[in-house]
């Protein structure tokens, strides 16, 4: 009875664990906890980190993980950013290593249009339906359907 | 009945079709570079252990095509793949280590414990090279030619199964 809970606490405890092996113990990029001394260019960071994907937690924006890599990918941003680069240029930069999976705004491309045109061409059907119905259902002399 | 009634149903069986075939497909969360067929960048590491010297883009250039490999004592499939990197390295390829936030010491505990089938090992202590290079984590193998353009991406740790693609990668890239 006793071995099996331990059994059991060590099979709960054991998932947890494992992350923390394949960890480095290297302090953080400098810029990765720390924000720029110039607000404006703080707000343009930021605002820039909310739209990257992260690559090791692949459902997160790079503001929002913990992982060593979001805090490195942090750095960049922040200390290209100070260093008088646009965000669309660290954007680009990204981009250009990674591709549309790097970031975490949609965009309109070769790829994706369908995404943004199939709920449009949706609507404009049910449109026309709805205004044919009603159309025929309001006209004095028309069949009922 | 007017075949029209149909289409909605139609539809719903595509999707429904399309939804299962996703469920059966097994999960692909890697993420391809897209700095393969591009030059490597510029980069120049500091030593990652006091034995060895560091690593940088010029060390690619001229000779054979080599192997790029990216690290860290810390990552738990690259003492998986540390046997197969040795073999990489009997067969005569030249291999260049770049470790990811990594401690010398534990570098040195490493190379030690697993085997060393490195020329060079550079530090990158914030990822730099590996955001430049696209890689997403560790390990990934870049096979780079004698001109420093890279020409094939190895997500994950060597497997013994993919030591014949390397060879082949590395021998295509010689020509």
């Amino acid at each position: 009875m006793m071995r099996a809970m331990f059994a059991s606490v060590a099979l709960i405890a054991m998932p947890l664990a494992a992350p923390g092996a394949a960890q480095d113990s290297m302090p953080p990029a400098p810029y990765a906890y720390k924000q720029l001394e110039d607000p404006v260019l703080e707000a343009q960071a930021k605002e820039l980190m909310a739209t990257l994907r992260c690559l090791t937690c692949q459902s997160q924006t790079i503001a929002d993980s913990d992982a060593p890599m979001a805090g490195d990918m942090r750095h960049q941003v922040r200390s290209r950013i100070a260093a008088g680069q646009s965000p669309a240029q660290v954007r680009e930069w990204l981009r250009a290593s990674y591709g549309d999976y790097v970031s975490y705004e949609p965009e309109v491309s070769a790829t994706t249009w369908p995404l943004f045109l199939i709920p449009l061409v949706f609507l404009f059907t049910v449109g026309l339906i709805l205004w044919r119905r009603l159309r025929r259902g309001s006209a004095p002399e028309g069949d009922q359907a | 009945m007017r075949w029209t009634l149909w289409i909605p149903l139609a539809l719903f069986l595509f999707f429904l079709g399309v939804a299962g075939y996703q469920l059966t497909q097994p999960k692909d969360d890697t993420i391809p570079s897209q700095m393969v067929e591009k030059p490597l960048p510029e980069f120049e590491l500091p030593a990652a252990v006091e034995t060895m010297p560091g690593a940088s883009r010029g060390d690619f250039i001229g000779g054979k095509p080599k192997l790029l490999n990216i690290w860290a004592s810390w990552c738990l499939p690259c003492i998986a793949e540390a046997k197969q990197l040795e073999v990489l390295e009997k067969q005569g390829v030249e291999i260049i280590g770049i470790a990811i936030r990594d401690k010398p010491a534990d570098v040195a505990t490493f190379l030690e414990r697993y085997g060393n089938p490195y020329t060079r090992i550079g530090a990158d202590d914030i990822s730099q090279l590996m955001l430049d290079l696209g890689a997403s984590g560790v390990p990934e193998t870049y096979v780079i030619d004698a001109q420093g353009t890279i020409t094939y991406q190895h997500i994950g740790d060597i497997r013994l199964e993919h030591i014949p693609l390397l060879l082949e990668k590395l021998e295509e890239a010689a020509q």
